[in-house]
Parts: structure tokens; C-alpha cells; sequence
């Protein structure tokens, strides 16, 4: 136990020094859900364009982690800087101060988001699901975000379903219309939070698919947490592997998870290639 | 002497025992033909005060039902106190104490006895409506806000474009059944003397006791043909609302 | 509020509080009324004659979607006069069939979605079991469909004591026809009906809060019931 953390404050540190240009970090984020201490303390950057695999067994806090840039989980302590933007906090007469609504608008404008559950707007077709947004908060004119909402579904391999309501769709292709929502926002992180596993096994391929053609696009950045280890040795640039609310180890897809230290995390990885 | 005399109703009906009820119960064509004119127009006031009733209910509905979700506390706890006294009183108690009661209380009079009846009924109904209100904006799923934040959506955004919609949809059916109580609980302005089409039975009830089972007959009919529509509405309602909500 | 009167207040108030012991005595009345009734009409709409349920059907949405005001003045002023079957009933009587019979009708689909609630397999156990019909109800349909109804027949109770008032219209002397007397003697409506706007919020909130306990109550051993239920499954699945 108290190895694993000396091994995270170590990597820890490392990582916040060498990064100016990033496009988020996290400096020393704890997050506690009453008495209990979910995350206790992650320091982490993320470069522009960069693929991270977030993986770590079940209530590790990988979701609490991608919720809190997508300003639904407020951390406890620490600060999340996106863009050199602070997220949670705001200046005010030469004092930092909690975040407006306004401000957190502001800020992650930039963040998008997939749930596991897709989320999908169940009273709008597909196609409304996908233009609302870049309508009503980018204010686009409508022409030309129903052009590239359609551009986008059809990308997804969804043109021929862009006036179906989602309860029409098997769950691989409401996934694919989540993710076409949150494209046509072009946001510069994309955060994904186990996106297949409320899937059934034949539609998880389909889905990948489409993440892997993103990916390979390349300008986006992107946060996946995810239990599909061959995927994220795939498209991963780092996989970072979290233990009871710290990262207890982090690296290249081929480090972390082929060849790795730390003790639980060979266990963790044993679960799943046995 | 009249049971109802007694009450502060009836607007000085009273009710004559005539001895030479011969025709005890009988209908006649003529008997119809006098009713039904008479009937007809206290329809018209049936429906004007269900349509008021009905739309100011609604939006004290509406109202009632945001305020009670608002984060001002004083707000959230004052329309808390009118729903509990609303729905815990009887909608004739709160139709006597606005005509008779409230008048008395601050020297105001409400102005009519149109007025007095909406208002009882959609202040009452309203109040419970108010609850549907807060139920449907409150189980509308957790997913559905967090997407909408996601998309960046504003507060307002998110209320209109993506939880309102889904929360009227699982209004709807309750909605529904609350116009049909509307409309039967405006049979109750009758006894602050307006000239609906209850008042009007129990005028005709009065100028010939025979014709009772035929005026009441009637006037049961009429309501259940204005209710008919209302049904049909409210099966409308609840097909509609069943698509397009996600849950818990 | 300068006239509000304290000693009308207090000269009312044990003049219509005399009044409670009808309004109570009339609300159950009327809500055995409406449970008799109300079973009745399942009864019915489970027998197998399409055209008697077709019938029943428009009957039911007929005495539910007319005011229960008119339905009271028919049977109080207009039944008497009806040939043959009319026979003139006291104000309580009239009270009792008129309001029962119109909420029975809400308490029938109380009853009928119990029922409905029953799992098929329940229905399907209890034929392959060779239950008598008696038997089928009495031990296996009725102990499952009644307890998930008991808050909603709750409330209903709490509804119709709301709405005996309306028969003060017909002469029962409940506290609103005492309060109604007073002030008509008196010329002083505002502190006699505002005791009884308080004695009805005193009586229901509280009850309306019982019965929302009530109804947590037991929607928390639904879900526990159901939790077990999916347990067992799993654990079936495992092994
Ligand atoms: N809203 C909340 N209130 C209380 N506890 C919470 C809440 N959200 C998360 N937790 C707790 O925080 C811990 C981390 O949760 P989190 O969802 O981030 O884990 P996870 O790594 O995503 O797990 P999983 O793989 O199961 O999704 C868990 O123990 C969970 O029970
Ligand atoms: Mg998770």
C-alpha cells in the first residue's frame, strides 16, 4: 500500500514539471464523497491531440476523474487548468474565487463528453440531437449545422437514420449518434467513460471502429477510460493506470501493459488476459 | 323548509311541495322542450368558467410547481405552504371562504362570483397539478442533464430545449385526468349563484318538482357530453406522452 | 387584518366542532360505500360477457365523469319522484350512496390495477397447482394484489373525507353546514369557515402524511424483494 503511493508522488511530480504547452492538468485534484476519499491527489497533463487510456478496477475514481473537467463532479481541493484557463475557479478583485456558472460555460466549452449510457435526447430525432447544441450554444445558423450534423451522422455510418428517435436504434448505433453530438461541437478534448460496456459484445466492434477513425484523425485530444485492453494498446499514446484514488503507474501502452511494475497492476492485468 | 335553504348557496331558492304533482316523474316532449333552452345556456357559463378555470390552473400549475424547485428558500417554503393548505381543504370550504369569508376579512370583495369560482378551482387544482409539475421536472433522468451540460447548454437551455419537453410528456396523462375534475368541480359555482347549468336544473327543479328526474337526468348528460371531448383529450395525452422520456 | 374577531372565533368554534362527529362518521360511510361498490364493479369487468363489460365500461365513465353535486340532487330530489323504483331517502343516505358510488368507480381501477398488477406467472402457478377458483383468490391472487393498492386506497379515504362537505348542499350537518348556519345568523361568514378550513387541514395533512410513510414503507420492500430477486438470478446464471 504505502509503496504504491511513493511510486505516484514520484511520477506525480515528474509529469507537472515537464509540460507548459498542455492542454489540461490537473494539479493536485482530491475529491471525497463525505467521509470518503476517492481521489487522493492527481497531478496529470494532457498534451493537445493526445490519446490517454484511463484504466484501474471498478470505483478506482476513473469516472470522478473525467467528470470533474466536464464540470459535473466539483472537486474537493486542487485545481483542473484547461487551455491555461483556470476550470473550477475564478479571478475576482486579484482573489481566486469559485467558478460562476458563466465561467465554467466559458471554460469548457472546449471539453466534450460520451457517456456510458449514451444520453441521448429521447423526444428529439437523431438529427436534432446532433444540431441543438451547435444551434442554441454556439449560436451556428442552422443551414450550416444541420449540414455538418448530417456530414457527421454520416461519418458515424448513420445517414439513413437522421429522423429516427433514438428508442429506434440498437445501443452500437445510439453510442454512434453520442458521439456524433459531441464531434459537431468540435471540442479540443473528447472524454469517453466506458463507452462500449453497456453494450452487447456483437455491437462493441462498431463503436470502436468509429473511435479508432477519430483517433487516427489525430487534432483532438482524448480521454478514454475504458476495460478494453487491446483497444487502448491500439490507440493509446499513454495508459495510466489508477489504484485507490492515486495514479499508481503511467507510461507508454507497451510499458504499462505489457511489461509492468507495479504489483497490482499485474494482477489487475492478469484478470483480464486470463 | 329546504335542507339546501340553509345553506348560503343557494341564492334564495327555495323549494315548493306542490300538491298537485300529478304527473309524478312523467317526461313529455313539451317537458324537454322547455328544459333543454334553459339548460343550454347554463352551459355556456359551465364552459366559460372551465376554460378560465383551466388555463389559470394550469399556469398556477406551472408557477407553483417551479417555485417549489427554485433555491430561494423563502419562495420554495411560502408556495410549499400554499399547496399543503390547498390540497388539505376542501374545494367547497375554499369556494365559501373566498366568497364569503375573504370579502369579510379585508373589506375587498373578489369582484364576482365568476372570479371567486375560477379562482377557488384553479387555485385548488393548481396546487395539485403544481405537484405533477415538480414530480415530472424532478425524475426527468439524471443523463439528461449531465448530456445537456456537456453540450454546454446554459441553465435556460437546458430547462427548454432538453427537460421541459421530456417533464410536459409525463404530464400529460395526469394533466389529462385533471380537466375532467375541473369540469365536474364547476358544478360547485352554483352554489355561489352562478347561473350555470347545475343552477339552472335546480331552477327548473323548482318551478315543477315532477320534472326533477328529467331536469337532473339531463343535466347529467350535458356534463357528460362536454366530458367526452375531455376523455378523448386525455387518451390523446397519454399516447403522445408515451414516447420520447427518459427515466431513472 | 382588523376584522378578524377573536370571540367569534372562539364562540364558533365548539359550535361547529359538534359537527365532526357526522363529517367523520359520514366520510367512512361513504368510503365502505365506495369499497363495496368498487368491488362490485371489478367483479363484473372480470366476468367473461363481452357486452356486460362493454356496458360497464360507459357506466363507470359515466358516474365518474359527471359532478357528484348533480349526482347527489338527483338522488336526493329526483329519485323520489321516479316512477316505481323512487323512494324518498334521508340527506345521509342520499350522502353515502351518491358519494360512495361515484368514488367507487375510482376505487374499481384501484382494485382492477392490483389485480392487473399480479405476475402472469402467479395466475399460471396457481392452474398448474390445480387451485379451486375460491383458493386461486384467497391464497394466492388477493394477498398479492392488495398490499401494493393499501396507500392508494389511503388516500382515497383522505379524498373522500375532502369531499363529504358537499353533501352540507343536501342538509347533512356536517361542520360546514353548522359553520354555513352560524354565519347565516350571525351575517359573519369568516371565522366560522375559517375553522373549518382549519379542522379539514388538521384532520388530512396529517394523514396525508401517514400514508406518503406508508407508502415509502413499502416501496422499500418492494425494491428489497426485488434485489433479492435479481440476486437469485444472478447467482443462478453463475453457476
Ligand atoms: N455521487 C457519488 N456519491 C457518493 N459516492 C460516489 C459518487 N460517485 C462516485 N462515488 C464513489 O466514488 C468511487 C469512485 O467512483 P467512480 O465512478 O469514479 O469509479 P470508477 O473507477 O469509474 O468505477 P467503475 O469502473 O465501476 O465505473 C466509488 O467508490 C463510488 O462509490
Ligand atoms: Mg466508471
Amino acid at each position: 500500500m504505502s509503496e504504491t503511493s511513493v511510486v505516484t508522488n514520484e511520477s506525480a511530480t515528474e509529469s507537472t514539471t515537464n509540460n507548459e504547452d498542455a492542454i489540461v492538468s490537473y494539479k493536485n485534484i482530491t475529491k471525497s464523497f463525505g467521509d470518503v476519499e476517492v481521489l487522493k491527489g492527481i497531478d496529470l497533463d494532457i498534451k493537445p491531440a493526445e490519446k490517454v487510456a484511463l484504466i484501474g478496477p471498478s470505483g478506482s475514481g476513473k469516472t470522478t476523474i473525467i467528470r470533474m473537467l466536464m464540470t459535473l463532479e466539483q472537486p474537493t481541493s486542487g485545481e483542473i487548468i484547461v487551455d491555461g484557463k483556470n476550470l473550477w475557479h475564478m479571478e475576482k478583485n486579484g482573489e481566486l474565487v469559485p467558478a460562476t456558472e458563466k465561467h465554467l460555460r466559458e471554460v469548457r466549452g472546449d471539453i466534450g463528453m460520451v457517456f456510458q449510457h449514451f444520453n441521448l435526447f429521447p423526444h428529439m430525432t437523431i438529427l436534432e440531437n446532433c444540431m441543438t447544441a451547435p444551434i442554441h450554444v454556439q449560436k451556428e445558423d442552422k443551414a450550416s449545422a444541420k449540414k455538418r450534423s448530417i456530414e457527421m451522422l454520416e461519418k458515424v455510418g448513420l445517414g439513413d437514420k437522421l429522423d429516427n428517435y433514438p428508442s429506434q436504434l440498437s445501443g452500437g448505433q445510439k453510442q454512434r449518434v453520442a458521439m456524433a453530438r459531441a464531434l459537431v461541437m468540435r471540442p479540443k478534448v473528447m472524454l469517453f467513460d466506458e463507452v462500449t460496456s453497456a453494450l452487447d459484445p456483437e455491437l462493441v466492434g462498431e463503436v470502436l471502429e468509429v473511435i479508432r477513425d477519430i483517433a487516427k484523425e489525430g487534432e483532438m485530444a482524448m480521454v478514454l477510460v475504458t476495460h478494453e485492453m487491446e483497444f487502448a494498446l491500439d490507440i493509446a499514446d499513454r495508459v495510466i493506470f489508477l489504484d485507490n484514488g492515486v495514479i499508481a503507474e503511467q507510461g507508454p501502452p507497451s510499458k504499462v501493459l505489457e511489461n509492468p511494475d507495479n504489483e497490482r497492476l499485474q494482477q489487475f492485468l492478469h484478470r483480464f488476459r486470463g | 323548509m329546504t335542507p339546501k335553504g340553509q345553506a348560503p348557496s343557494t341564492g334564495g331558492l327555495t323549494l315548493s311541495f306542490n300538491e298537485s304533482n300529478k304527473y309524478k316523474g312523467v317526461i313529455t316532449i313539451s317537458a324537454i322542450a322547455d328544459i333543454f333552452p334553459a339548460l343550454i345556456q347554463g352551459v355556456e357559463v359551465t364552459l366559460k368558467v372551465l376554460f378560465a378555470s383551466i388555463i389559470l390552473g394550469y399556469s398556477m400549475a406551472f408557477i407553483a410547481g417551479f417555485c417549489r424547485l427554485s433555491n430561494n428558500i423563502i419562495l420554495r417554503s411560502f408556495t410549499g405552504f400554499y399547496v399543503e393548505v390547498f390540497r388539505g381543504t376542501s374545494l367547497i370550504v375554499q369556494l365559501f371562504w373566498l366568497f364569503y369569508a375573504l370579502p369579510m376579512l379585508f373589506n375587498f370583495d373578489i369582484g364576482s362570483n365568476f372570479w371567486a369560482g375560477v379562482l377557488a378551482i384553479s387555485l385548488n387544482y393548481g396546487a395539485y397539478m403544481s405537484e405533477i409539475v415538480r414530480g415530472s421536472i424532478l425524475s426527468v433522468a439524471k443523463g439528461q442533464h449531465e448530456a445537456s451540460t456537456a453540450l454546454n447548454m446554459t441553465r435556460f437551455q437546458r430547462m427548454r430545449l432538453v427537460i421541459l419537453p421530456q417533464a410536459v410528456r409525463m404530464m400529460l396523462p395526469e394533466f389529462g385526468n385533471y380537466l375532467i375534475l375541473m369540469l365536474k368541480s364547476t358544478s360547485l359555482v352554483s352554489l355561489i349563484g352562478m347561473h350555470d347549468i347545475l343552477y339552472q336544473g335546480d331552477l327548473l327543479r323548482d318551478a315543477n318538482l315532477s320534472q326533477a328526474p328529467t331536469v337532473y337526468l339531463l343535466v347529467l348528460v350535458f356534463y357528460f357530453l362536454m366530458a367526452l371531448p375531455l376523455i378523448w383529450l386525455t387518451k390523446k395525452m397519454e399516447a403522445f406522452s408515451k414516447k420520447g422520456v427518459a427515466t431513472q | 387584518m382588523s376584522n378578524w374577531q377573536w370571540d367569534t372565533f372562539f364562540e364558533a368554534f365548539p359550535l361547529v366542532v359538534e359537527g365532526l362527529g357526522i363529517t367523520i362518521s359520514l366520510t367512512f360511510a361513504c368510503y365502505l360505500c365506495a369499497l363495496i361498490v368498487g368491488f362490485i364493479w371489478t367483479f363484473i369487468g372480470r366476468m367473461k360477457m363481452k357486452p356486460l363489460r362493454w356496458v360497464l365500461s360507459w357506466v363507470m365513465e359515466f358516474i365518474r365523469s359527471t359532478p357528484p353535486l348533480v349526482q347527489l340532487f338527483f338522488l336526493y330530489f329526483a329519485w323520489p319522484m321516479v316512477p316505481y323504483v323512487g323512494v324518498t331517502l334521508d340527506p345521509f343516505t342520499c350522502a353515502v350512496l351518491g358519494l360512495g358510488v361515484h368514488y367507487s368507480t375510482y376505487i374499481g381501477e384501484v382494485y382492477r390495477s392490483g389485480i392487473d398488477n399480479v405476475e402472469k406467472g402467479q395466475w399460471e402457478a396457481s392452474k398448474a397447482l390445480n387451485f379451486s377458483t375460491p383458493k386461486k383468490w384467497t391464497k394466492i391472487i388477493l394477498p398479492q394484489a392488495i398490499p401494493p393498492t393499501i396507500p392508494m386506497l389511503g388516500n382515497y379515504l383522505i379524498i373522500m373525507f375532502k369531499e363529504v362537505p358537499l353533501a352540507s348542499t343536501i342538509g347533512v350537518v356536517g361542520i360546514l353546514q353548522l359553520a354555513n348556519n352560524y354565519g347565516a345568523q350571525n351575517f359573519r361568514y369568516l371565522e366560522p369557515l375559517t375553522i373549518v378550513a382549519i379542522l379539514f387541514l388538521v384532520l388530512s395533512y396529517p394523514s396525508a402524511l401517514l400514508i406518503k410513510k406508508l407508502e415509502n414503507k413499502m416501496n422499500r420492500r418492494f425494491d428489497k424483494k426485488e434485489a433479492l430477486h435479481s440476486m437469485k438470478e444472478s447467482k443462478g446464471a453463475v453457476s
